[in-house]
């Protein structure tokens, strides 16, 4: 029985992809909607982002100085180690496990009203194949908005270290932007796009997937928001070190 | 018309349907009546393809329904509308737009035409003018008569109901009940609703089959109801003591 969960789970989860990736019924019902979620997802989130980002930068800046205590290391060193801590896992990583939180939980409890006050059999019932409709947009709304919502924090996560470097002395404003620019590897963006369009996934699919099977009432609309965030944060952090065993 | 052929479901152990056959004829009110747990959600599920049946068949106009591949079974679902017993009207949507939703997913139409026929089917259902308003902000007969609206915006050849009546007062009921009643008969739909409200058997019970732990118990008009000598329909009529003395003086 406890192997069986896991691999009936899986089963479940890989069929409900299989009915989101299929023939739209009407191209433009679905665009709408796809770009309805991308507003509530990206513009939804981008305030709670800027001040996570901007917090985790200058915290970041003035923890590093606080460590580098060796004379030897010049101090233009905080600011790449700010640079590429911010696009290697801080706007990433951190970040996608507080947009599992937000945008998660949001997907898994609008779907389980939807399951609960039967709209979702009202889709059925008209010959709307309720998976595409509902859950292809949120995933294609993630995949757009998330990575988007990853490069503003990488911006603002640098703007955060470099808005200390004004107000302490721990790293000036020069040389802040010197260690910005020294020693930058482009590849490090790419590998934090992969990042996030991989994590942008696990959240949306896993969200849908908890959302979409709700049964029960409200406590288990509850209960599948939760388990959306848990799981969701679990596979962030899984896929991560995978992700960086296997790129990097 | 619809037929029921034999059809059975069972939910693990629990054998919800236990072989029901019945014959529901268009321009008709079909009722399903029966206690909780009878079976009738789980047959109009059964019905509308939310649970397969088991075994037996499920017939719309003598096509097969149970037997249908999913594509088949979309082409008649959208000739099916439905109300459900919430109305399932969509959050994020006003009246105008989940009224038009079928319209929007299925149609060929101009705007202007579905418009029209929204308007048309509002007007219907007696909520001229609510088009920009949220499910959030109308009652709950409202929000009954929205669903009504949806469920027949597509023209459909069958209309469920599912308790219609549920949670609504006695007069509100009662128009509900009457805007099926006129809808039915004006465009020859094959209305199947599932209710234990007496009111409705009553006023607009043109055929009621009568479900007693999963199997039909017993099959009449709404007037035929009370004066059947059907014991376990006599005990679901009149279960309070205040009704059965009503029936003892009135039918002996």
């Amino acid at each position: 029985m406890l192997l069986f969960q896991p691999l009936y789970h899986f089963g479940r989860y890989c069929l409900m992809l299989k009915g989101a990736f299929s023939k739209p019924e009407n191209a433009g019902m679905y665009w709408k909607e796809t770009i309805r979620q991308m507003v509530s997802m990206g513009i939804g989130s981008l305030g709670i982002v800027c001040v996570i980002s901007f917090f985790l930068g200058a915290v970041t800046t003035v923890q590093t100085a606080y460590q580098l205590v060796s004379p030897l290391v010049p101090l233009y060193v905080i600011a790449s180690i700010v640079r590429d801590s911010a696009i290697l896992e801080l706007s990433v990583s951190v970040l996608c496990l507080v947009l599992a939180g937000k945008i998660g939980s949001n997907l898994a409890s609008e779907l389980g009203t939807m399951r609960i006050s039967e709209q979702i059999d009202a889709l059925e019932i008209m010959g709307v194949n309720s998976k595409a409709y509902l859950i292809l947009p949120k995933i294609l709304g993630a995949l757009v908005a998330i990575p988007a919502l990853v490069i503003i924090s990488c911006a603002v996560t640098i703007l955060g270290g470099y808005t200390v470097s004004f107000f302490t002395s721990v790293i000036t404003p020069e040389q802040y932007l010197y260690g910005l620019h020294d020693k930058f590897v482009g590849f490090n963006v790419t590998f934090c796009l992969i990042k996030a369009f991989t994590f942008a996934f696990i959240i949306s699919s896993i969200s849908c997937y908890y959302g979409y099977f709700t049964e029960g009432g409200a406590f288990e609309i509850g209960n599948s928001s939760t388990k959306a965030v848990v799981w969701s944060c679990i596979f962030i952090l899984v896929s991560d070190y995978v992700l960086a065993q296997l790129i990097l | 018309m619809i037929e029921l052929q034999n059809i059975k479901k069972k939910f693990g152990e629990n054998d919800v349907l236990k072989g029901i056959s019945a014959k529901f004829e268009a321009g008709k009110t079909n009722l399903i009546i029966g206690t909780s747990g009878s079976g009738k959600t789980v047959t109009i599920k059964c019905m509308v393809g939310l649970f397969e049946v088991d075994s037996g068949a499920i017939l719309y106009d003598g096509r097969n329904f149970s037997t249908m591949t999913l594509a088949e079974r979309k082409s008649i679902r959208k000739e099916i509308g439905m109300l459900f017993q919430g109305g399932a009207l969509f959050d994020s949507l006003n009246i105008e737009q989940n009224v038009m939703f079928p319209l929007n997913m299925f149609s060929t139409m101009t705007k202007k035409e579905k418009l029209d026929r929204v308007n048309f089917c509002l007007d219907r259902v007696n909520l001229t003018g609510k088009n920009k308003l949220s499910p959030s902000e109308i009652s709950g007969g409202m929000k009954k008569r929205v669903g009504i609206a949806r469920a027949i915006v597509m023209n459909p050849k069958y209309l469920f109901c599912d308790e219609p009546n549920s949670g609504l007062d006695p007069q509100t009921s009662l128009v509900v009940d009457q805007l099926i009643k006129e809808i039915t008969e004006e465009f020859k739909i094959t209305t199947i609703i599932n209710t234990h409200d007496m009111n409705s058997v009553l006023e607009i019970g043109d055929h009621v089959v009568f479900l007693w732990k999963g199997l039909k118990n017993w099959e009449g008009s709404g007037k035929e109801v009370f004066t059947a000598t059907n014991p376990e329909l006599d005990e679901f009529i009149f279960a309070s003591k205040f009704l059965k003395e009503i029936k003892s003086r009135n039918f002996g």
